[in-house]
């Protein structure tokens, strides 16, 4: 490991010993967030496999119906049926901190327009009904799945980042301080023998 | 903050999600979703992308997770799922941890 290049004086070693008490403390505490984070992490990500499972074998259920109930529908009156939506879904989003990970967070809050179903029940299948109705239902635990999902991915991010700072200061930044420092160390004592050496041979030749 | 929700896709699948009150943004490849997700990331917070053109988009779909929001969601086409959504979880899983905890099937 390569030492810094510093001259070897006193007050380097003070600095440097400094450096290193900070480096040390540091690599700690990123070592205890990287294991909480993990935590966390396997926590969520089991969550969001369950939703997803949830959420793709509704969805196919879901679309399954709609293509039957398009399927016997003209094209332009099912254009007309469906583009007056009846709810409006507005998402109140906020953001929440995951081991100082901002992640979003999302409610849904639903707003009726009007009664019921947006077109005439004589105009379209039940089937278009069914779907329209679980896709409504369903749009709640997609949005759910959404955030949780974002959350997944974002804090898979920071573990991976957090876990080269760890590295880059295990392997990289306290080798190298103390490396330097017993560096230094070695060249004071030497002086200080050095001293010491001359000073007896002037008193020898007095 | 109040935010939108917008179903982008191709087909007539997403028309379904039109009377539940997502607003719906046909696209037919990918060259149009990615012209579209761009437009729409600005304005809605919560965007669902059909799986068929969330696989060619992997890459692009990456620069949206920097930020909380836009939330983006790979949801399955008409066809049925092809286990992208999957494969994202498990490749964010493999980044984080370096081990599958969740699908043992490797």
């Amino acid at each position: 490991m390569a030492r810094l290049n510093v001259n070897p004086t006193r007050m380097e070693l003070k600095k440097l010993k400094g450096r290193l008490a900070t480096a040390v403390r540091g690599h700690k505490l990123l070592k205890d967030k990287s294991d909480e984070m993990i935590r966390r992490f396997s926590v969520i990500i089991r969550t969001a496999k369950q939703l997803r499972e949830d959420v793709e074998q509704e969805l196919s259920n879901v679309l399954r119906l709609f293509t039957i109930a398009r399927s016997v529908t003209p094209p332009e009156e099912a254009e007309t049926a469906f583009s007056m939506p009846s709810v409006a879904v507005t998402a109140e989003c906020e953001t929440e901190s995951v081991m100082g990970v901002d992640v979003p967070k999302v409610r849904l809050v639903n707003e009726k327009r009007a009664e019921g179903l947006p077109y005439a029940y004589s105009e379209i299948t039940g089937e278009a009904d069914y779907s329209v109705e679980k896709a409504s239902i369903l749009l709640p635990k997609m949005v759910q799945l959404a955030q949780t999902e974002k959350t997944v991915r974002m804090l898979a991010e920071e573990i991976e980042r957090n876990k080269r700072r760890v590295n880059a200061l295990e392997y990289v930044m306290i080798p190298q301080l103390e490396e330097t420092i017993k560096y230094i160390k070695d060249k004071l004592d030497e002086n200080e023998r050095a001293a010491v050496v001359r000073l007896m041979k002037v008193k020898s030749k007095a | 903050m109040i935010g939108k929700t917008a179903i982008v896709g191709n087909g007539d699948g997403i028309m379904v999600f039109k009377a539940a009150g997502v607003d719906t943004f046909p696209a037919d490849n990918e060259k149009k979703a990615r012209d579209i997700l761009r437009k729409v990331a600005k304005e809605y917070q919560i965007i669902f992308l059909t799986e068929d053109l969330a696989r060619p988009l992997t890459e692009f779909l990456k620069r949206f997770d920097e930020e909380p929001y836009p939330v983006v969601l790979s949801i399955p086409s008409g066809a049925g799922s092809d286990g992208y959504g999957m494969e994202v979880l498990k490749s964010a899983m493999e980044r984080a941890l370096g081990v599958d905890i969740l699908f043992h099937n490797d």
